[in-house]
C-alpha cells in the first residue's frame, strides 16, 4: 500500500508490543489502572486517549517551529487541556453514566505521561503525518493493555463482560457457578490492577529476553 | 476540629493517592530507586499540593462553580463556567510550580539544590492535578479543609514513595526471577502494599452518619489511633518478612 510505507507502519506496530507505552516505556500508568474494573470503561478511556494523543500530536507537530522552547510545556498543556475538555463535554452529553464512572480520570488525561512524553519525544521533531501515526500507535498500545486488564478484572471479579453475565448467574447457581465456582472479589479492588499489569510484564519479558532489566 | 482530623487520616491512609487511586504513578515508579531522591520528590509534592489545592479551591468557589459569579452582581448569577476547570487548574499548577521554583531559588539555595530538579517534573505529576480535581468533585467546604486535604494527600504520597524506595533498595540483593526484575516486581509489591492499605478502610466508618455525642468521640478516637499503630507495626513486620525472603 502506498499510503503506509514500511517505516510508517512500524510507527503503529512497535508500540503494540516491544515498545509498549505502559509495560516498556512506563508512561501513562496513572490513569490506566483505576478505571479498568470494567471492560466498557477501559475501552472508552482508550478511545479518549487515542483522540487526544492523535490530534494533539498533529497540532504540536504543526506548531513545532514556532513554539519557543522555554514555554513549550505550558503550550503543550494548553493544547491537551483543550482537547480533554472536548472529550469531557462529549462524554457528559452522550454517555453521562459512563462519565460518572470515569469521574476525575477524564481530566487526568491532561497529565497522562504518555501524552506529554510523545509530544516531547516525537511530535516536536517530526512532521504532522508521522506524528499522527505515532500518536495512534501509542494510544493503541495503551488501549491494548487497558483492554487486557479490564477483560480479566471484569471476568474474574464479577463474571460479566460489558455488564452481560457470561459465566452464569451467581445467585441461582447456574452455569459455571453450579460447579462451586465463586467470583473473586479481590479482582474488583484497585490493587488487583497493579498485580495484573505486573503479570503482563512478566509474561512479555519471558517471551522476549532482550527486555529484561539489570536489577 | 473533628472533621479536620477525619479528613487528615482519610486522605493519608484510606484514599491514599498511590494505593487507592493510582495518582502520580509515573514519577512514583521512575524516582523510587533511591530513598534520598524519593524523599526530595515527596517533600516537593507535599509543598506544591499544599499551595495549589487551596488556590484552586478559591478559583472553584469564586469563578467556576454554578452561580459562583454572583458576587459580581445579580446579572452574573446564572453563569456556570465549570467546563473551564481543567484548563484553569492546570494553568494554576504550572504557574505555581514555576513561581515556587523562582522563590525557593532566591531565598533558600540549599533547599533549591535538593528539590531543584524535581520541581519542573511536578507540573505534570497526576497527583497534583488529581488533588485539585478530587477537591472539586468531593465538594470540600472550607478553605481550611482544602489546605488540610492538600497537605494530607501529599503526606500520603510521600509515605508511599518512601516505602517503595526503601523496599527497592533492599530488593536489589534478592534473587528475583529475571523477567520480573525492575518494573514487574515493583508493580506487584505496590499491589501488595495497596491491599495492606485497603485494611485502613474500616478506620473511619462513622464519617457518613450523624455526629455522635462528644464523650463517645474521644473514646473512638483513641481506639482508632491504637488501631493505626497496630496496623503500622503489623505492616512493618510483614514488609520485613518480604524483604528477608
Amino acid at each position: 500500500m502506498a499510503l503506509l510505507t514500511k517505516k510508517d507502519a512500524n510507527l503503529i506496530l512497535d508500540p503494540l508490543a516491544d515498545n509498549n507505552p505502559i509495560t516498556i516505556q512506563v508512561l501513562g500508568i496513572c490513569s490506566a489502572l483505576a478505571i479498568t474494573a470494567e471492560l466498557k470503561a477501559s475501552i472508552v478511556m482508550a478511545i479518549s486517549v487515542m483522540f487526544v494523543l492523535g490530534l494533539g500530536n498533529v497540532v504540536i507537530s504543526l506548531m513545532r517551529n514556532i513554539i519557543p522552547s522555554k514555554i513549550r510545556i505550558i503550550v503543550q498543556l494548553v493544547v491537551v487541556a483543550t482537547l480533554v475538555i472536548i472529550v469531557d463535554q462529549v462524554l457528559k452529553a452522550f454517555a453521562y453514566e459512563l462519565s460518572k464512572t470515569l469521574s476525575v480520570f477524564v481530566g487526568l488525561i491532561i497529565t497522562n505521561c504518555i501524552i506529554m512524553g510523545r509530544f516531547e519525544a516525537f511530535a516536536l521533531a517530526n512532521g504532522p503525518w508521522r506524528s499522527f501515526l505515532d500518536g495512534i500507535g501509542n494510544s493503541l498500545g495503551y488501549g491494548v493493555i487497558l483492554v487486557i486488564v479490564g477483560f480479566f478484572r471484569e471476568l474474574l471479579g464479577s463474571g460479566t463482560l460489558f455488564g452481560i453475565p457470561v459465566l452464569g448467574n451467581p445467585i441461582e447457581k447456574t452455569g459455571l457457578y453450579a460447579t462451586g465456582y465463586e467470583n473473586n472479589g479481590f479482582m474488583i479492588i484497585p490493587p488487583a490492577a497493579l498485580i495484573v499489569v505486573g503479570i503482563i510484564i512478566w509474561v512479555q519479558r519471558s517471551r522476549n529476553k532482550a527486555l529484561i532489566e539489570d536489577n | 476540629m473533628l472533621e479536620h482530623v477525619e479528613l487528615f487520616f482519610r486522605s493519608i491512609f484510606i484514599d491514599n493517592m498511590v494505593f487507592a487511586v493510582f495518582l502520580g504513578m509515573c514519577s512514583y515508579l521512575a524516582v523510587s530507586k533511591k530513598v534520598a531522591t524519593a524523599v526530595g520528590l515527596g517533600a516537593a509534592v507535599i509543598f506544591v499540593l499544599a499551595v495549589t489545592v487551596p488556590l484552586n479551591w478559591l478559583l472553584d468557589k469564586y469563578l467556576l462553580q454554578d452561580g459562583a459569579l454572583a458576587w459580581l452582581g445579580p446579572e452574573y448569577a446564572d453563569y456556570n463556567l465549570s467546563f473551564l476547570s481543567f484548563i484553569l487548574f492546570i494553568a494554576t499548577i504550572a504557574t505555581m510550580v514555576q513561581l515556587v521554583e523562582i522563590v525557593v531559588e532566591k531565598f533558600s539555595p540549599s533547599l533549591y539544590n535538593s528539590l531543584g530538579i524535581f520541581l519542573p517534573l511536578i507540573a505534570v505529576n497526576c497527583a497534583i492535578l488529581g488533588g485539585s480535581l478530587f477537591m472539586q468533585s468531593r465538594q470540600i467546604e472550607t478553605l481550611g479543609l482544602a489546605f488540610n486535604y492538600g497537605v494530607s494527600s501529599g503526606i500520603g504520597w510521600f509515605l508511599a514513595i518512601l516505602a517503595i524506595a526503601a523496599i527497592r533498595e533492599k530488593i536489589r540483593y534478592s534473587n528475583v526471577p529475571p523477567p520480573l526484575r525492575g518494573l514487574g516486581i515493583t508493580f506487584i509489591i505496590t499491589g501488595l502494599m495497596g491491599i495492606g492499605f485497603q485494611s485502613f478502610g474500616g478506620m473511619l466508618t462513622g464519617g457518613d452518619d450523624a455526629a455522635p455525642p462528644v464523650e463517645e468521640n474521644t473514646a473512638v478516637k483513641t481506639e482508632e489511633k491504637k488501631e493505626i499503630k497496630k496496623e503500622i507495626e503489623e505492616k512493618e513486620v510483614s514488609y520485613n518478612d518480604v524483604i528477608n525472603k
